[in-house]
């Protein structure tokens, strides 16, 4: 399966000759050359996709292929940096949700991105962004994926500050850039630890579930806990930085001033999950070697979970909402891998229950990345008719969009979780797996998922239906080439529930059967029916005052909510107020006054010792001879009397 | 004949060596420098003669050297010269402390 190689080759192909050549294109040229190339990049996928899960595996369990591995730098006899292929289902399945959504929302920016300055460059960093994260997820060793892993957090800052006359885009670019690079530094530290242990970078060889890799790890603590702790704690920290968890989320909200196809693409579906892809990737470890540390996980994820439900309750900025829903739903996909067990392979050669955590996270992943990414387009649809991202200046807004009203509100029964679309399927499987691991912990992501359907339609109500606002420009339907991805993707998200998903990714890489558990779904179901109702009294006629006093019966909470609960506020106060003045300023002034000091000194007395020989620079032929004559005498008697 | 014992040539050399180099030092006429460092080289030249003389007998090189020297000193005198007479085109006379392009 060599091939796969292509994939990567073809968005990189496109970046260089349209970041090279690009400005020669007239109109929307290269927008087509580049979505020809994603294109050949989709069905390369889906051909991959196709032949490894119809081959079938050794005794039932899907293999690991490793079709391309180059040694690229070699350090000791076991340690090196190979650059190479990895093909197992979730790479696999990883690939098929990346180019489908690259390759829609390629189509999509033909009509949004129309006539934009810049639009070539536009089409090179979707292409550079398309090819890291093929490459990230395909990595076969944990330094490969290092690596691309930065390069994705390259094209994103590129994108989202692709409007640079914006000052808020640039200052969100930057905001995001240093974010993930600080969360990054971690990883790289959990990195260096984890292979000065192990001896390798390898994922096979660190998956394998080898007691011996791990053994020179063993007993060695550092500040109470274990070494081999806090480098897989380090490395979900480098985790936790890009897919937006708590503390670290800060960036991905502001990240939406970059265009809405780019937080389609980049902020929804792809970039923002390398974080559950690499706990996913490097589950084993984490489950057979550092179970607290999992189980840390899921605390922080259900927490993060929660807070950006509450967030996305009262904001009013419609991309603003989607981006805390994107928050709560990465959440909701890292406390089932952390509530998640290994599954074993039973006798009828299917797996176990336990390994449920893992497939719904995985399948959530899925089923998220599609609905998600058709919400951030329609939204674009919407943006792009009413030229603001507020709420109140939309409304009613159905007659006029008829298509993008469809599609987000099937978008928005599948996120709330409402059968037949795909995402109930995926919602309830985990909250299943966080029921099998604490019942508290599963009311607590069932009250969530509850919340979610209320802001998603809170949104959806306050979009399509309620009061009008006044336009002085006819408000119009998108062009085909935007409703079309819409359609498409509405259509995957009909159908993408009754994948059986577990036969194709599972922890083991056994089929998993999916059974739905009825008492689970059918609360979920319910409370989610209930939220909707809520939702379309408070909202649906636009004129209501309640919810003004809903708002002010919570009071304090309400206005924290629309602060998001003044986090920005306590970074800035950390950086501005302690690190600037208190660090910073006293580093600045010894590098003014000491560092340059001791240089600025050693200049003046070589400036003054000049000064006091300078009388002997006579410009006198003859004063030169004496004072030679002189110090041939002078070494004379030094030979002499010596 | 009784010769003339070396020292006594030496103590001249010397004499016309240290006058040599007193005389470049102290001179304010660039003829007189030049007239000096003639004197030093001479001096040297009286070195080798009476070095060969006494010391190696039967050999000729230090002669030989001397001549070759006297020859290299009448070139380097013109060349001076020639210097000297630029100078003064230049600057009108040819005295040494008004020679203070060394400074700049």
């Amino acid at each position: 399966m060599e091939y796969t190689l292509f994939i990567l080759i073809l968005p990189l192909i496109g970046f260089l000759s349209l970041g090279l050549l690009g400005t020669r294109l007239k109109g929307k040229t290269a927008g087509y050359v580049g979505t020809a190339l994603l294109a050949a990049t989709a069905i390369l996928a889906y051909i991959t996709a196709w032949q490894y899960f119809s081959t079938p595996g050794v005794d039932g369990i899907r293999p690991t292929l490793i079709p391309l591995n180059w040694e690229w730098m070699r350090f000791t006899e076991h340690l090196h940096i190979d650059l190479g292929i990895l093909l197992d289902p979730i790479s696999v399945m990883m690939l098929v949700v990346i180019s489908t959504v690259s390759l829609m929302v390629h189509i999509y920016s033909l009509g949004y991105m129309e006539g934009e300055k810049g639009f070539q460059r536009y089409y090179a960093f979707l292409g550079l962004f398309t090819f890291s994260m093929c490459g990230l997820v395909v990595a076969t060793n944990i330094f490969q994926m290092y690596i691309f892993w930065e390069l994705v957090g390259v094209s994103s800052y590129l994108l989202i500050g692709f409007y640079y006359t914006k000052p808020e885009a640039v200052a969100a670019s930057k905001k995001a850039f240093i974010v993930t690079r600080f969360a990054d530094m971690f990883f790289l530290i959990g990195i260096l630890l984890l292979s000065y242990f192990t001896k390798t970078f390898d994922f096979g060889l660190l998956c394998s579930g080898e007691e011996n890799l791990f053994a020179s790890a063993a007993g060695k603590t550092f500040m109470g806990g274990a070494v081999l702790s806090w480098a897989m704690a380090l490395i979900f920290i480098g985790a936790a930085g890009k897919s937006a968890m708590f503390p670290l989320h800060i960036w991905l909200p502001d990240a939406m001033e970059g265009p809405t196809p780019v937080s389609a693409l980049i902020h929804a579906a792809t970039m923002v999950v390398a974080g559950v892809y690499l706990v996913a990737r490097l589950f084993p470890v984490y489950y057979f070697f550092t179970p607290e540390v999992l189980h840390g996980i899921a605390y922080v994820a259900a927490f993060t979970a929660l807070y950006a439900a509450i967030v996305a309750c009262v904001q009013t900025d419609i991309k603003r909402v989607l981006a805390f829903s994107t928050i709560s739903q990465i959440g909701f996909m890292l406390v089932a891998l952390g509530v998640s067990g290994m599954g074993t392979v039973e006798a009828n050669g299917l797996e176990s229950h336990e390994g449920l955590g893992y497939m719904a996270s995985m399948f959530h992943l899925f089923t998220h990345a599609m609905f998600k990414a058709l919400l951030f387009m329609g939204a674009g649809a919407i943006i792009h008719t009413v030229h603001s991202n507020e709420m109140s200046r939309m409304g009613g807004l159905r007659k006029q969009m008829p298509i993008t009203h469809i599609t987000f509100l099937v978008a928005c029964l599948a996120i709330a979780g409402i059968p037949p679309f795909s995402g109930f399927f995926s919602k309830d499987e985990i909250l299943t797996a966080t029921f099998m691991f604490k019942p508290w912990l599963g009311v607590t992501m069932t009250f969530i998922a509850a919340l979610t359907a209320f802001y998603m339609f809170r949104l959806y109500y306050n979009i399509f239906w309620g009061k009008p606002a006044q336009h002085d420009h006819p408000l119009h339907e998108a062009p085909s080439s935007m409703t079309s991805p819409l359609v498409f993707l509405a259509l995957v998200t009909v159908v993408a529930g009754f994948i059986p998903f577990g036969k194709f990714v599972s922890s083991t890489g056994a089929a998993y059967i999916i059974h739905l558990d009825w008492k689970v779904a059918l609360t979920s179901v319910i409370i989610a029916l209930v939220s909707i109702f809520i939702a379309w009294k408070l909202y649906c006629k636009g004129s209501s005052k309640v919810p003004d006093k809903v708002a002010g019966f919570f009071g304090p909470l309400y206005t924290a909510a629309k602060h998001r609960f003044y986090i920005d506020e306590v970074y800035q106060f950390i950086t501005h107020k302690i690190i600037f003045r208190c660090i910073s300023q006293p580093l600045a002034w010894f590098d003014r006054h000491v560092i340059d000091g001791i240089l600025n000194g050693i200049a003046w007395i070589t400036c003054r010792g000049s000064l006091a020989f300078r009388w002997m620079q006579t410009g006198q032929l003859q004063s030169y001879a004496l004072l030679l004559l002189c110090g041939c005498l002078l070494l004379l008697c030094i030979g002499l009397f010596r | 004949m009784e010769l003339i014992p070396m020292e006594y040539y030496l103590v001249v050399s010397s004499i016309m060596f240290f006058a040599g180099i007193y005389g470049f030092i102290t001179r304010k006429n660039l003829i007189a420098v030049l007239i000096s460092v003639e004197l030093v080289l001479t001096s040297t030249d009286i070195n080798f003669a009476v070095f060969n003389r006494f010391l190696f007998p039967g050999h000729l090189e230090g002669m030989f050297f001397t001549l070759f020297s006297i020859g290299i000193s009448a070139a380097e005198t013109a060349v001076a010269i020639a210097i000297i007479i630029n100078i003064y085109r230049n600057i009108k006379n040819v005295e040494v402390r008004n020679l203070k392009k060394l400074k700049d």
